[in-house]
């Protein structure tokens, strides 16, 4: 199908004796945002460093864009138009905002090195072009007001917004985000909630997530996978997943 | 929160007047103490005190000249210090790696380059030419160097503990000393300072009712080595490989995300501090000759760098300052009391001294952990 971005088949992970993914297989649609939710140590963010390349699974496939991915490094896979956010914020911290940014811009940028060292001609078109990108970014996430702050002093909220922008200075495919909303308020939830949408409306991008909000997770994505163990325990829309006695087990607890 | 209340930006003094504000402050009180001690008599002519506290600043009043030309020779062997201390910094940087091969590169770029020339001049290919000939082969060694340490070196020691890859380095300084001696012999070599158009003699300057003398090779090493430094600042700065290195050096697994190949950036730093390493050996082997015994140099990079912090470019230059000019004005002034050659380990009590006040050093990045 020519729709499908990426097709996870069959995909196991260990750690010696420990398995963190067992045979797992879903899809992400082009254009779709696709959660992935389960328990704590359920192996979401495993699943995650596969796709992205941290992570390399000794059993099945991931196939991107309709070529099966022999294995890749990450900074192969951000060639190939993955980028990711971190569950615990990863940023250049003694980098500004505006410099963080920029650096998600490196791979879209060609000239030669020697024309950026002596910041003139075509260095300089590029550079300007990339910056006006990036300030679009910036407009969008509503982050002018600390453009030229150090991300290692802004608020952890502050922090996820810039890493978002970072990804999407990528222009990618695929964007992964790793709780994006993890230790936020009700405020900051909304606030990335909104963001989340309009940049897969206003820029198409595919987005695969993991979030422990079953509120956000449900009214954000249009499909849910859950894992449970390392393994897949449900697949579908939101409201099928909700209704599946097994989500409600391995969320609740089921008495013996 | 919201962005608003971030909005009023701090009026935050650039990082470097602070510490250099508290210096001249301590300074200013060493200063007072001495007058005051020197003046009312507490420590009488001819006594200890005075010998310390008093007369080598008499002597620098007196002949101010004197003082100029030690001031020059600190800040020339400053200058060749930070130069050094900067190849040490690109590397810990980038990669956290503590780089113990870097005062052999130093010597392992000279001897190349002389080598190389030495080999061209046997058959009959000389002069300047041939200099520059050799010097741009002697870059290609260096980039090779890099691409080799990467590749046996640094990849398959990724993930290892910092005291892993510093014996790693250890080990490649050892190798160096072997394959320079086996290649190029292990008696010391003169600087082919004449075919590379490097300038000779010296400058006579009569100021302040003395004389004082200024190498042109100073002279050269001080302007090479300034903007050597500089098109490194603007480099790191400016450039998106420079961003690039500066995202690496924050954090490596948000730079791979973005599509940053470690391996490419290490190559990068490495040949880098080759070439840093490469400018630094032609200017000493200019000053002095080229052989293992400028090792003993590198290692004063050690003080420039506890001095400076190990992150920090402007640190290793100022750090490289301090040390070459308290180690020369040490040596002359205070020198004779202890009977002399006082230079040799003068950089290191300068360096504890700073130790005890600011252990980041003076402009490393302050180590706060979170608990």
């Amino acid at each position: 199908m020519s729709d499908i971005l990426l097709s996870v088949d069959n995909v196991s992970l260990r750690f010696g004796g420990v398995r963190a993914i067992s045979d797992v297989s879903f899809d992400v649609r082009k254009g779709e945002i696709r959660a992935i939710i389960g328990p704590n140590g359920a192996g979401k963010t495993s699943m995650l460093n596969c796709i992205n390349g941290f992570y390399h699974p000794q059993e099945g496939s991931i196939t991107f864009k309709g070529v099966k991915r022999p294995r890749v490094k990450p900074h192969e896979a951000a060639v190939g138009g993955i980028a990711r956010t971190f569950q615990n914020v990863a940023l250049f911290k003694g980098m500004t905002t505006l410099d963080n940014i920029m650096v998600g811009r490196t791979l879209k940028m060609h000239k030669s090195f020697f024309w950026h060292l002596f910041r003139h001609g075509p260095a300089m078109t590029e550079e300007i072009e990339h910056r006006k990108y990036v300030e679009e970014i910036i407009d969008f996430l509503e982050i002018e007001a600390i453009r030229k702050v150090p991300v290692g002093k802004l608020p952890y909220g502050l922090q996820k917004r810039v890493e978002l922008g970072r990804a999407l200075a990528m222009q990618p495919d695929l964007l992964l985000l790793d709780e994006p909303m993890a230790g936020m308020n009700l405020e900051e939830k909304e606030d990335m909630c909104r963001f989340i949408i309009d940049v897969n409306k206003q820029y198409g991008t595919t987005i695969a997530l993991i979030e422990h909000d079953m509120g956000v997770v449900m009214d954000l994505s249009d499909r849910v996978v859950v894992l449970e163990y390392g393994r897949k325990i449900a697949d579908g829309i939101p409201e099928v997943v909700k209704a599946d006695q097994n989500v409600i087990d391995a969320y609740l607890g089921v008495a013996h | 929160m919201s962005t608003a209340e971030l909005a009023t930006p701090s009026p935050a003094l650039p990082f470097w007047v602070m510490p250099v504000l508290k210096t001249v402050a301590v300074m200013g009180v060493i200063a007072a103490v001495i007058v005051v001690l020197v003046t009312s008599g507490i420590a009488p002519k001819g006594s200890w005190g005075h010998k310390i506290l008093a007369a080598p600043f008499i002597e620098m009043r007196e002949m101010p000249d004197l003082l100029v030309q030690t001031l020059w020779e600190g800040v020339v062997a400053g200058i060749l210090y930070a130069l050094i201390a900067l190849g040490f910094v690109l590397i810990f940087k980038a990669s956290g790696v503590f780089n113990f091969a870097q005062g052999i590169m130093v010597v392992f770029a000279a001897l190349t380059l002389v080598g190389l020339y030495d080999t061209f001049a046997r058959y009959g290919f000389s002069g300047t030419l041939a200099a520059y000939v050799a010097l741009a082969l002697t870059l290609g060694v260096m980039l090779m160097l890099a691409v080799s340490v990467e590749r046996f070196v640094l990849r398959p020691l990724v993930n290892q503990p910092d005291i892993i890859l510093f014996m790693a380095t250890f080990g490649l300084a050892r190798l160096l000393i072997g394959v320079g001696e086996t290649i190029f012999g292990g008696s010391s070599k003169i600087m082919i300072s004449d075919q590379l158009g490097l300038p000779k003699g010296a400058i006579d300057l009569a100021i302040l009712g003395g004389r004082v003398t200024l190498q042109k090779i100073d002279i050269a090493a001080a302007v090479i080595a300034t903007l050597m430094i500089i098109a490194l600042a603007v480099f790191f700065q400016k450039t998106r490989i420079g961003r690039a290195l500066r995202a690496v050096a924050d954090s490596h697994k948000a730079a791979l995300s973005v599509g940053i190949s470690l391996n490419q950036i290490w190559i990068i730093v490495w040949f880098a501090a080759g070439v840093v390493a490469l400018v630094t050996g032609i200017m000493w082997g200019a000053r002095s000759d080229v052989s293992f015994g400028l090792e003993t140099i590198a290692l004063k990079a050690l003080p420039v760098l506890i001095l400076g912090g190990f992150t920090s470019v402007p640190g290793a230059i100022i750090g490289g300052l301090i040390i070459g000019v308290g180690e020369k004005l040490g040596e002359f002034y205070w020198g004779p009391l202890l009977g002399g050659a006082i230079e040799t380990w003068l950089a290191y009590v300068i360096a504890l001294g700073f130790l005890v006040f600011r252990p980041q050093g003076l402009f490393g990045d302050k180590i706060i952990e979170r608990i």
